[in-house]
Formats: C-alpha cells, structure tokens, sequence
C-alpha cells in the first residue's frame, strides 16, 4: 500500500495524474469520432454511390485493421504529414507533434468509425413517418433534424453508443507505445522501477475497471433521461 | 518496399497461428462459462459473471501485461511447470487472448441459450430424450447457430487484438510492420501493406462466417 502514497516516495499521486490524462484522451477521442461520424454518417445514407464508397472505404478500413497499426501510422507518419503540409505553406522547420494529440487524433479516427455505423443505424430505424410528419409540419431542413430526427437518434443511439465509449476508453490503453503517460505508461515506467510488475498492472486493471464502471453509471441516467415517455 | 512483403507475409502466418490457437480455447472457456452462467447455484453463476466482467472491463493489453510480466514475479510460480510455459512470450499471449476471448464468447452463448425457445426443449422432453441429450444435440447446436454472427464479430475483433502480441517481443504482424517503420521510415507504405494483409484476413473470415451462417440456416 505504501507504493501508492502521495508524494514523492509512493506512485499515488502520479498515478491519479496518469488517470486523468486516461480519461481527458478518451473524452477527446470519442468527440474526434462524433465529429468523424457526422461527417462520414450522411455519406453513408446518401443516394450517391461514390459518396457510399468513401464512407464505407473508411469503416471497412479502421474495423479490419488493428488498433495498435493505426497508431503506429500517425505515430511515424504523423509528423511527416503535417511537415509536408506545413512546407506548402513556406514553412521548413521540423515540427513534432505531441503526443496527446496523436493519440487523441489515432484512437478518434477508430472511434468515428464506430460511432458512423451506430448512427447510420439508428437513423435508419427512425420510423419514416417521423420524416413525413416533420415535411408537413413545414419544418426547414435544420428545424427537421435538430427538432425531430436527432433527439430521437440520440435515445436510439446512446446504447451502442455506450459500447463505443467502452471500446474507446479501452483502447486508450494502446496509446502507451507512444510514450503518453496515461495509466498503462505510468503503470510500465512504475513496475519498472519498483520491479513490482504483478501490483501496478493489476492496479492498472483495477482503475480501468472503476472507469468502465462509473461511465456505465453515468450512461444509464443519460439512458432513463433519453427514454422518457417510451 | 517489395522485399519487406514476404517478411509481412511470413509474419501474417503467425498471427493466424496465434489467433487460431487462442480462438479454439477461448471457445472451451467461453462454453464452460457459458454454462456456469445457466447454472441457478448464486455463487457459480456469480464467479462466472465476475470472470467476464473482469476480462471485459479491462484492456487486453493490461491483461497480457499482469501475464507475462507479473506472473513472473510469484516465487512460487517459478519452482512449478508452470514455469516453463509462463516464461514464453508466445504462451503467454496465448493465455491472454484466450482468457479475454472466452470472456466474450462465454456472454455469446448465454444469451444464444437464453433465446433457444422453451417449447424446443419440451418436445424433446416429451419425445422421452434424456437431458443430457437435449441439451448436447438440441441446445448446443441451436446456440451456436444463434451466435455465429455475434461470434464472427468476435472472431475479427479477436484477429485485430493479437497485434498487441508484438508488445511482448512477439514478431506478429503488426510488430513486423513496426520494426519496418522503425528502420525504413515509410510508416505510409507498410500501413498500406500490413492493413492489406489483415483486410484480406478479415475478408476471408467474414466470407467463411456467412458460408457458416447459409449451410445452418433453419431454413434450408
């Protein structure tokens, strides 16, 4: 117990910070990958095909292919790529890009994808007489999707929506090899130097655990509050 | 970038390796658990919740962490047999995965089992079959019929976690394509080639789930 005390001699302190930092990527991801699926989503469901093909190019991508290799492309490449915009722009220096963001960016791309297939889904299954009923009320194309079909997406949505988030959190976990000090780099750099691997690991598993429970918590009040009247 | 392809492919065979000898004990654990979860004794079936609940709510990585590096550091652990297969790298990504797997496939087929209509077992029990017999001839096939889609799913997810074998030495894959990254610098090339080569796994292995899904349809 005494290698978690606060402070200089335990790891407590540090692993709280690291804990936060867990929870600050995946919150950033999961919005990365909203943002993602709202762009990738109304390509899905259009009528063009060639629009249908990026969109499934993209989800068809990032769901066969592992995470950890995702990461490794905007970890090495990441850089190269925004140096190479940067010099279009007249700018030659070596930029680096920090860790946070690769992480955040490379776990978003994965999680958009997710997300994209949760809400073609739930959007497909909206009755279409809601669509109608939205037309008739002589609704404009914003008041009909702000008003009618998002809310009722998002009730739809928020129980595969839940999985993402899980998905997500646990693949925070992956950002490690890029050197990020969440709890799994912060678990390594601690079991390294206490050569007590057995306790921080299982540590480690203990606070993904809490995390996983405490959203679970949280995403059923969000649930009841989505639900009501049904 | 040609001469790097058969290394990715030679590492592609291990991934399979891996995923196949992980998948096939994991479906062991997964219908052991499966079961346990039936079980109406409270502590059985709790013991069999909280297995799934763990190896679920934690990230696989952490799991193969507390394997292969914690394991190592029980005394005792190191005087038994056990020894021999935990202090292989490969072995112990083989236990992770298929601890994880059957955490998953174990939630598959409860609730394959749980969707078997009642009146299904009722015939077979009023046509004098032992229950023994119900539930391997009639339960278990109609289970794993149920869950093929679910468990084709897990089957892919399961083929992209093996790349996290490259994190314990292993030269998987993905940690071929790594090592190439490291020393070539063309992170784009390799991404493109190594993604290929799993997209094409995840090809078959979908085609070979629906081919599955067609052959034990109740329809034909």
């Amino acid at each position: 117990m005494e290698l978690l005390t606060f402070g200089d001699t335990g790891w407590g302190d540090e692993l709280f910070y690291a804990t936060l930092m867990t929870i600050a990527v995946a919150i950033t991801a999961m919005l990365i990958g909203f943002f993602f699926a709202l762009i990738f989503t109304p390509l899905k469901l259009s009528k063009n095909k060639f629009l249908n093909l990026v969109a499934n190019t993209y989800t068809t991508i990032i769901r066969g292919v592992p995470e950890l290799l995702v990461i490794y492309l905007f970890f090495f490449g990441g850089s190269a790529a925004v140096m190479f915009v940067a010099s279009i722009f007249g700018y030659g220096e070596y930029i680096e890009i920090n860790a946070f963001i690769t992480g955040a960016f490379s776990i978003g791309i994965i999680s958009g994808a997710y997300s994209t297939e949760v809400f073609r889904g739930a959007i497909q299954s909206i009755d279409k007489g809601q669509f109608e009923a939205a037309n008739v009320l002589g609704l404009g194309k914003f008041g009909k999707f702000f008003k009618v079909i998002l809310p009722q997406t998002l009730r739809l949505a928020l129980p595969n929506l839940s999985n993402v988030w899980q998905i997500t959190l646990k693949d925070t976990s992956l950002i490690s090899v890029t050197g990020l000090v969440e709890i799994m780099r912060q678990s390594y750099v601690a079991a390294g130097s206490t050569r007590d691997p057995l306790f921080f690991y299982s540590f480690a598993a203990v606070l993904y655990l809490l995390l996983t429970f405490l959203s679970m918590k949280l995403i059923n009040r969000l649930e009841a509050k989505y639900s009501r009247g049904y | 970038m040609i001469n790097s392809f058969p290394k990715l492919l030679n590492a592609a065979a291990i991934t399979l390796k891996l995923l196949s000898v992980s998948l096939i004990i994991g479906l062991f654990i997964g219908l052991l658990f499966a079961i346990l979860r039936l079980n109406k004794n409270i502590f059985i079936n709790k013991f069999a919740y909280g297995y799934s609940y763990l190896f679920r709510g934690t990230p696989l990585l952490v799991q193969i962490f507390i394997i292969y590096f914690g394991l190592g550091q029980i005394e005792y652990l190191r005087t038994t047999f056990l020894w021999t297969i935990l202090k292989e790298p490969y072995w112990c990504a083989i236990i992770a995965f298929a601890l994880n797997t059957g955490a998953y496939t174990s939630e598959i087929l409860r609730s394959a089992f749980q969707t078997i209509k009642p009146g299904i077992i009722e015939a077979g029990k009023s046509l004098g079959i032992s229950s023994k017999i119900i539930f391997y001839k009639i339960q278990i096939p109609i289970a794993i019929r149920q869950s093929l889609p679910a468990y084709g799913n897990e089957i892919i997810l399961m083929m992209k976690g093996t790349s996290l074998a490259s994190t314990v030495t292993l030269m998987d894959l993905t940690g071929v394509a790594k090592y190439i990254i490291s020393t070539t610098f063309r992170p784009v090339e390799v991404f493109i080639v190594a993604g290929g080569i799993y997209l094409f796994m995840t090809f078959i292995i979908h085609n070979i789930i629906k081919f599955l899904e067609k052959k034990y349809s109740f329809n034909s």
